[in-house]
């Protein structure tokens, strides 16, 4: 009978220090490689692809423009949830917690008289904040005091926010809803807000949204909040392990609270800026299709959990999916570039694995039953045959 | 019990042998050169410190491992075992520190459990169940055959898992560290069913590291150390006391601190008192019930019990980590709230739990961050809502000198060995000063050098006039550092005796569940 060669992973003793950052860039370039030989097998000129993609994504003012916008909601959604992430708390809802910081930001923004930017600015930011915080909490206070999961209970609270938009927009005349035209009370809308609190964008050819601007802030905040205050090295003790934290006198129920609460007002800050920086009226359709906050965990997940990370995985996931809007037509499919973007996520993820264990390829004679299982622990990996594979 | 396919040699001396075995891993040589042979009808101890390659070397005679270089000889013949299924067949069988049984089924029932010695036949109950009972009779082991696994206490498990290995025809018998969860009276019963065995002419290996076992049960030794023999001794000829064994063990003599009983701890209030405190485990069976306790300044109570007998719920009642459902513990005479781990820290409470890495550590932060885990709140490590790395590394590193803890501040608790994990730990928890320390296991699954130090740690502490409540399964441990003695046994207290004069027999009677009354003492 054919034998294939066995693969078996070998826990690495040491880690080599610089393999962990090493590990996403290397990730990158290896889908990217892969990719390319899928664009060539399918009859397409790989370098040609990716030169344009580079083109319609960086290299004019207009397309980095566009990637940045792209990359804005997310870097935003990215640190929402780096923070509970990290800890091991999976906060999955920053889409709705975003929507609700949408309301919160618009309402705030209709209300506004002519006040000035930035405390009109200000205002939109808090309200955002308080709108995602206070939809993070509802799943974090059931967590904590009737022990459900998170997970099911942000991804339900998921659902629940949109509906709660169309029912603003489209199903009563709210606050929120532009009854000023005969136009709009047919086709319902939401309601502008005031004209002086557009938030600005940056840069003379690029346009950089405030937006933006605000993210790169938050992540170097959290970064320092995370390394060098009390609250962050309580973070990083119950994220290591939260029996230690416990054990330390960390009063983990309400950290967790917190941390949550943090989060969704990060993702509220991403609604405030889809309204300010954007659509500057709540647009259910459009927050509800674009799904920011799924993007923002694997944007995360890309640079596992780092803040500032984080910025620089949004704005390549941000150029992808700009990419791919541009490019596709008849001769390059939609699907063929989320292929590469699947690809990109795929190997990102995989090479976590690879920092921390070395794949040996090679036949190992079949041994009987049992042996597998009861010889095959980590630290005891076969040493009686050299590896013939080596290192990915 | 012969099993078929079993080597027919046996006439020869050696049953199983091991000529020049040497396994590497990646870091590290666990067997270098090893020569060893279990001969017929005898108990042949293998003994070291953790990490000396006894695991390994067993590992590679039962097929678990392959060697790569050096032989594995049956009966004289090289075998090349390629799986454990292949040392069955050979007739060599080990016991693990973790059984495998199926707990809801049967004993007979587990013995026969993935074992064809007759291919293609029906499972007969009756007759598998009267041979399990001849041979538990045969060697001297109390078992009913048709009792369910899960009623069964740890020490009848062990005696299921020997009698698994002998129904399937085992002539060599590999048990590792067996005695580690077993009372004084169940080693002791164990020892004489082994002793049977070896009368039978079946051989036996008996890994372990406590000397006094060694010296009472085998007939000859092996010692390892750092992968190598250092040692042999017949035991039955030579006089080689545990002292010599111990110097073979580490290379060098040792002296374990004991406690010198001369200080008298006077008639202090006690720092630390448990009235009535009772207890639940997560699912809501009972844990404790109406513990009464208590410890004075500069004591040690040692708390003995078998492992799994509310040991743990004590420590985390004390700790605040559990809430207790009934009971008074005070601290320095005050009231302490229930469930509440930073109160008790607050007012002078030290806790080194069972779990090191997990609970007392957190094993993927530096060593730095560990040595301020409880301290991050102070004053002094910061300002303001910042901590400063800078004074966080000074005190680290005072630490780390005066513990003598080798590692620097930098690097991850994970990758410290066992007994300078251990270290740190304690280097914390004593540095704050407590009134009260709890310590769980405190020398556990360390190399003997480092429970020696531990053990100074320890009595140091209780010299600067700590209540220290000392948890262990070691009962030698706590004879040695204990002034009194508290055994527990599903989660009472069954009496508390003086250290001094206290007999391991009566201690044993009362971890079984015993009374003092039993034991013919009266409490002091």
């Amino acid at each position: 009978m054919l034998r294939l060669p066995e693969i078996h992973f070998e826990k690495r003793l040491k880690p080599p220090r610089w393999l962990g950052p090493a590990m996403p860039p290397i990730a990158v370039l290896a889908a990217l490689i892969i990719g390319g030989l899928i664009l060539w097998a399918s009859g397409r000129d790989p370098i040609d692809i990716y030169q344009r993609m580079v083109r319609v994504s960086f290299t004019n003012p207009g397309a980095l423009s566009a990637t940045l916008v792209a990359a804005t909601p997310l870097v935003l959604t990215g640190l929402a949830a780096a923070i509970t992430f990290r800890m091991k708390v999976w906060n999955i809802g920053a889409d709705g917690q975003l929507m609700i910081g949408a309301v919160f930001a618009s309402a705030a923004g209709i209300a506004l008289d002519e006040q000035g930017l930035a405390v009109s600015m200000t205002v939109m930011i808090i309200a955002g904040m308080v709108g995602g915080g206070l939809w993070a909490a509802i799943p974090a206070l059931l967590r904590v005091y009737l022990n459900t999961s998170e997970v099911l209970t942000t991804l339900m609270l998921n659902y629940i926010a949109p509906l709660i938009l169309f029912y603003l927009i489209f199903s009563t005349t709210s606050y929120w809803r532009d009854l000023t035209t005969e136009g709009a009370r047919v086709f319902p809308r939401g309601k502008t807000i005031l004209e002086g609190a557009f938030w600005p964008e940056y840069g003379g050819g690029v346009v950089v949204p405030f937006g933006f601007i605000l993210g790169i802030v938050l992540a170097v905040l959290l970064t320092v909040v995370v390394r060098s205050t009390r609250f962050g090295f309580q973070m990083r003790v119950s994220a290591d392990s939260p029996t230690a934290g416990r054990y330390a006198g960390i009063r983990t129920a309400r950290l967790l609270v917190l941390v949550m609460v943090l989060s969704g007002a990060v993702a509220g800050i991403a609604g405030a800026s889809q309204i300010g920086d954007f659509s500057h009226r709540l647009e259910p359709k459009i927050l509800q299709f674009a799904v920011f906050g799924y993007t923002g965990i694997a944007v995360a997940a890309l640079v596992r959990y780092h803040p500032l990370g984080v910025v620089v995985s949004a704005i390549l996931v941000g150029a992808l999916s700009n990419a791919g809007l541009a490019l596709q037509g008849p001769e390059l499919p939609l699907g063929l570039i989320g292929v590469n973007q699947g690809l990109i996520l795929l190997l990102v993820a995989a090479s976590e694995v690879s920092a921390r264990y070395k794949v040996v390829v090679g036949r190992r004679p079949r041994t009987g039953h049992g042996a597998q299982q009861a010889g095959g622990d980590l630290d005891g990996g076969p040493a009686e045959e050299p590896a013939s594979g080596g290192v990915s | 019990m012969t099993a078929a396919g079993a080597p027919t040699r046996d006439q020869d001396r050696h049953t199983v042998s091991a000529r020049g075995v040497t396994k590497a891993f990646p870091g590290v040589v666990a067997n270098d050169g090893v020569d060893f042979d279990a001969d017929r009808g005898e108990v042949h101890a293998l003994l070291g410190e953790n990490g000396s390659g006894k695991t390994t070397l067993c590992k590679i005679l039962t097929g678990l491992y392959r060697p790569d270089a050096g032989q594995v000889l049956v009966g004289g013949d090289t075998v090349a075992f390629r799986s454990p299924a292949d040392a069955y067949e050979a007739g060599i069988f080990m016991v693990h520190q973790h059984f495998s049984l199926v707990s809801s089924m049967t004993v007979a029932e587990n013995v026969v459990l993935g074992w064809h010695r007759d291919k293609g036949r029906v499972f007969n109950r009756r007759q598998v169940e009267e041979e399990v009972a001849r041979a538990a009779e045969r060697f001297d082991m109390h078992i009913d055959p048709r009792a369910i696994i899960s009623r069964l206490s740890v020490g009848e498990r062990q005696r299921v898992e020997i009698l698994k290995a002998l129904y399937r025809g085992a002539r060599t018998l590999i048990l590792d560290e067996p005695t580690s969860v077993l009372t004084p009276q169940e080693a002791e019963q164990l020892f004489v069913s082994l002793r049977r065995m070896a009368a039978e002419g079946e051989s036996v290996v008996f890994i372990s590291h406590k000397l006094d076992e060694v010296t009472a049960l085998c007939d000859r030794v092996t010692v390892l150390r750092h992968g190598r023999v250092s040692g042999s001794a017949d035991l039955r000829t030579s006089r080689v006391d545990a002292r010599g064994l111990a110097r073979m063990m580490v290379g060098r003599d040792i002296a374990f601190s004991r406690r010198s009983r001369v200080d008298a701890l006077g008639d202090s209030e006690p720092a630390l008192e448990l009235r009535d405190v009772s207890a639940v485990e997560a699912h809501g069976t009972l844990a404790l019930h109406e513990v009464t306790l208590s410890v004075r300044p500069g004591e040690i109570l040692g708390v003995a019990g078998v492992s799994g007998n509310g040991q743990v719920a004590l420590a985390e009642v004390i700790a605040g980590l559990r809430k207790r459902t009934a009971g008074d513990v005070t601290l320095q005479g005050k009231p302490l709230p229930s469930g509440n781990p930073r109160a008790a820290a607050d007012r002078g409470l030290a806790y080194v739990p069972e779990d090191r890495l997990g609970t007392g550590l957190a094993p993927g932060l530096t060593v730095a961050d560990n040595c301020v885990l409880k301290a991050y709140r102070q004053r002094e490590l910061g300002r303001g809502p910042f901590l400063s790395r800078i004074r966080i590394l000074a005190r680290t590193r005072r630490l780390l000198k005066a513990f003598d803890v080798r590692g620097t501040a930098e690097s991850l608790v994970r990758q410290l060995s066992g007994g300078n994990a251990q270290k740190v730990l304690l280097a914390r928890e004593i540095s704050s000063e407590p009134q009260v320390l709890v310590v769980a296991t405190p020398t556990r699954g360390l190399d003997v050098s480092a429970m020696e130090s531990i053990r100074s740690i320890l009595l140091e502490a209780a010299a600067g006039g700590a209540a220290i409540l000392m948890i262990s399964e070691d009962l030698a441990e706590i004879l040695d550092l204990a002034d009194r003695i508290a055994v527990i046994s599903r989660g009472r207290i069954q009496g508390v005796l003086e250290a001094d004069g206290a007999d391991p027999t009566q201690v044993g009677v009362l971890m079984m569940g015993g009374s003092l009354e039993d034991t013919g003492v009266a409490a002091p």
